[in-house]
């Protein structure tokens, strides 16, 4: 069909058409508010992080413990067997240097996230935090890292109750 | 196993914009306009519905399909809407295809659309939806991280650099040059255009990022005995398949897409393929970032794990090398409104194979077609295999 | 603890929230629709010679057979109420002194939700006709508000 046809519907605007009034166009905002239930699972999460322990759940069957903690186990649909207090220490499987917010702003000092494996879990089993204490280009895969807490009075039960990950010094 | 055969007979698409001045109802009827004109059917002809598209938030409207519904020719008849994030594009197909296989439906169309410039200033904003609400939105998190993320795990499990990635989108945005629909192409572009462009999230640049768009395409399939009769080349679905991963997508192993792996399978052997590297002549992965079309090469099985970048490297994926990957130009150099793009490259495949694809036409009469889609908080894997042979 | 059981530390709830910030086109029929009612105080429809309906507003393409509507018709300011009611909250669930009335005003084969005003509520009913009243032409925009309300047409 492509070779058949040199037209193609569509008509492309410049922003310059919206601010020069070429084109009628209306601006509208709107904003959900919500309260979610933290539900069972995430609800024991919070409430361990706010102790300064990151919670896992195991299942006998599967022989697996993930993070963050589920109540129902993903692979044989049965009941988790029980919550496993996870350490505070982990491996980072990967990671990115953001120069960019969410909200499209451009950032000098890079926010670098990360997936950490967090020690205790199953293998490839972690969560998404920050890396902080750190320069950007000694950041590696593999790396050893430990949580840095809010102090307890300031803990709200929330995953920004762990306020980054930064590396364990050798030695 | 009871199914009816089933073929693509027409397909149409809008150009893919930056911002679009038709409203997404226009062009979803647009593109659903073009691929009737293209097969000489009228909306009297077609017996059903099927819609794909994203997220409400894209297009700032709640009930998207609804609204759509008119434009997409869904008036007064069965109307279903779909929506798997960036698989919908392949999803819709497949749930069109089960519509006619199933005996429900002679004739039904399938309409993808996506208008992401209503979501003000920037449709960034609207993904930050995709993460978890208690565990992830409190640290902020931006779309980029879970690509660059994923793109730095795939590099580093296999050694590859940003060089071999960078190929990809250089590529893919010169097959886009010869896409009448592309907003992106660029017959000149080079590595270090790609490598040099700013980084917005390492490993991620600029123009390793399919663009944000405005769009809409149509195919219409029919079942064997209309088909005959509407064309004398219709493209036949030959296998479907469809798979999700779990949401944790933080207990996963980021550097191998198995879940694209099980819809691959899925499809492979609906349509009787044991050989897919020698059976599949085209193939159009997709491709939001450029890391990802090497990522979902190798879950659909066609290259060995971290050896998808040799095939850019070796030319093998170049339009006239033995197995050309996203001749379209992809969404690297097409343009990506979420639901349309995978759409797109089904309908790439359909005109390829009947050689209708102009200047972006792979050489050597091709007969079997591969489109893949992948979307949600990298989850889903949909695929699509059609073919000149029923 | 049963994993099925909820911790008693947990917080009760979780907040948050999804702001959306939307800039929507005219599109292609809008932007001849409300042109028209900005620069001409005309309501347009399009007609569909194979359908033999008008659609108010006015639309790119015929719903029904899918051909495209390129010609516009003036479909006049004066409609028929064809349902109404009354509101007696505002959005926010404050309570009104005077009701509100809204009503849905056929003009073609389609026609406008939109506000009644200068009308006394013994008189409201299916049926009546109403004209638009417009904003004076300085002050239109473009926009659905540029017609104020409808009124009841003088008898």
């Amino acid at each position: 069909m492509t070779s058949k046809t040199d037209e193609f519907p569509g008509t492309p605007l410049r922003e310059a058409d919206f601010s020069e009034g070429k084109i009628l166009y209306r601006h509208d905002e709107m904003n959900g508010q919500y309260a979610w239930d933290t539900g069972v699972g995430i609800g024991s999460y919070l409430a361990a992080l706010k102790t300064g322990v990151i919670l896992g759940s195991h299942c006998r069957t599967c022989r697996k413990t993930v993070v963050p903690p589920r109540t129902v186990c993903e692979w044989c649909f049965r009941p988790m067997d029980s919550y496993v207090p996870l350490l505070d220490t982990g491996t980072v499987n990967t990671f990115s240097l953001c120069y960019v917010t969410w909200d499209v702003k451009r950032i000098k000092e890079p926010e670098i996230p990360a997936v950490i494996e967090i020690d205790g879990a199953s293998p490839l089993h972690g969560i998404m935090h920050k890396l902080g204490e750190v320069e950007p280009d000694e950041v590696q895969i593999g790396m050893r890292v430990q949580a840095v807490w809010k102090p307890e009075e300031d803990r709200e039960g929330s995953i920004t109750d762990i306020l980054y990950f930064k590396p364990i010094k050798e030695g | 196993m009871g199914m009816r055969k089933v073929a693509v007979v027409g397909a149409g698409m809008t150009k893919f914009m930056r911002r679009a001045q038709e409203t997404g109802k226009e062009l979803s009827w647009q593109a659903t306009r073009m691929a009737l004109e293209s097969c000489e059917m009228t909306l009297d002809d077609i017996e059903a519905v099927c819609l794909g598209t994203a997220p409400d938030a894209f297009d700032s409207v709640h009930l998207k399909g609804e609204y759509l519904s008119d434009g997409a020719g869904a008036w007064g008849k069965p109307f279903m809407r779909s929506y798997v994030g960036g698989g919908t594009g392949v999803f819709a197909p497949i749930q069109g295809w089960y519509h006619v296989a199933s005996g429900l439906f002679d004739t039904v169309l399938v309409v993808c659309e996506e208008k992401m410039s209503s979501y003000y200033p920037h449709a960034q904003g609207a993904f930050l939806t995709i993460f978890d609400h208690t565990t992830e939105r409190p640290l902020k998190p931006n779309l980029l991280w879970i690509f660059a993320l994923e793109m730095n795990r795939y590099m580093q499990t296999y050694g590859i650099s940003k060089e071999d990635i960078a190929r990809v989108a250089v590529k893919n945005k010169r097959n886009a040059a010869d896409h009448p629909c592309a907003l992106l192409g660029d017959a000149d572009i080079t590595v270090e255009d790609v490598l040099n462009s700013e980084l917005l999230a390492w490993p991620v640049n600029r123009l390793d990022v399919s663009p944000v768009s405005d769009g809409a395409v149509t195919i219409v399939l029919a079942a064997e005995h209309v088909a005959k009769r509407i064309t004398d080349k219709p493209v036949w679905i030959q296998g479907v398949g469809w798979s999700l991963d779990t949401a944790y997508w933080t207990n996963r192993d980021l550097a191998y897409p198995r879940y694209v792996e099980y819809a691959a399978r899925m499809a492979y052997e609906m349509a009787g393929i044991k050989e897919p590297r020698k059976q599949i002549h085209i193939v159009e992965p997709y491709d939001p970032f450029d890391y990802k079309e090497c990522h979902h090469l190798e879950g659909l099985l066609l290259a060995d794990r971290g050896q998808a970048p040799q095939l850019v490297a070796d030319g093998v994926s170049l339009r006239d090398g033995d197995m050309p990957v996203c001749p379209s130009g992809g969404l690297l150099g097409v343009g990506n409104p979420i639901a349309a793009a995978g759409l797109m490259k089904v309908a790439e495949i359909f005109w390829q194979l009947r050689g209708e694809a102009g200047a972006r036409q792979v050489p050597g009469q091709p007969k079997r077609g591969l489109a893949q889609a992948w979307g949600d908080l990298m989850q889903v894997g949909t695929v699509v295999i059609m073919g000149t042979n029923p | 603890m049963s994993l099925l059981e909820r911790d008693p530390n947990a917080p009760d709830a979780w907040l948050g929230e999804m702001p959306i910030t939307s800039r929507y086109t005219a599109g292609v029929a809008g932007e001849r629709f409300f042109r028209a009612i900005k620069d001409e105080g005309k309501i347009l429809g399009s007609p569909c010679d194979r359908c033999g309906i008008t659609y108010v507003p006015a639309r790119q393409f015929c719903e029904r057979c899918m051909d495209e509507l390129d010609e516009t018709v003036d479909v006049g300011t004066v409609g028929e109420v064809h349902t109404f009611t009354l509101l007696f909250e505002n959005l926010d669930g404050t309570q009104r002194e005077e009701p509100e009335v809204v009503a849905f005003i056929s003009l073609g084969d389609g026609g406008l939700v939109h506000k009644l005003d200068e009308i006394h509520l013994d008189d409201l009913e299916i049926g009546l006709l109403v004209e638009a009243v417009f904003k004076p032409e300085a002050e239109r925009q473009g926009s659905i508000l540029d017609i104020t309300y409808f009124r009841p047409v003088p008898s």
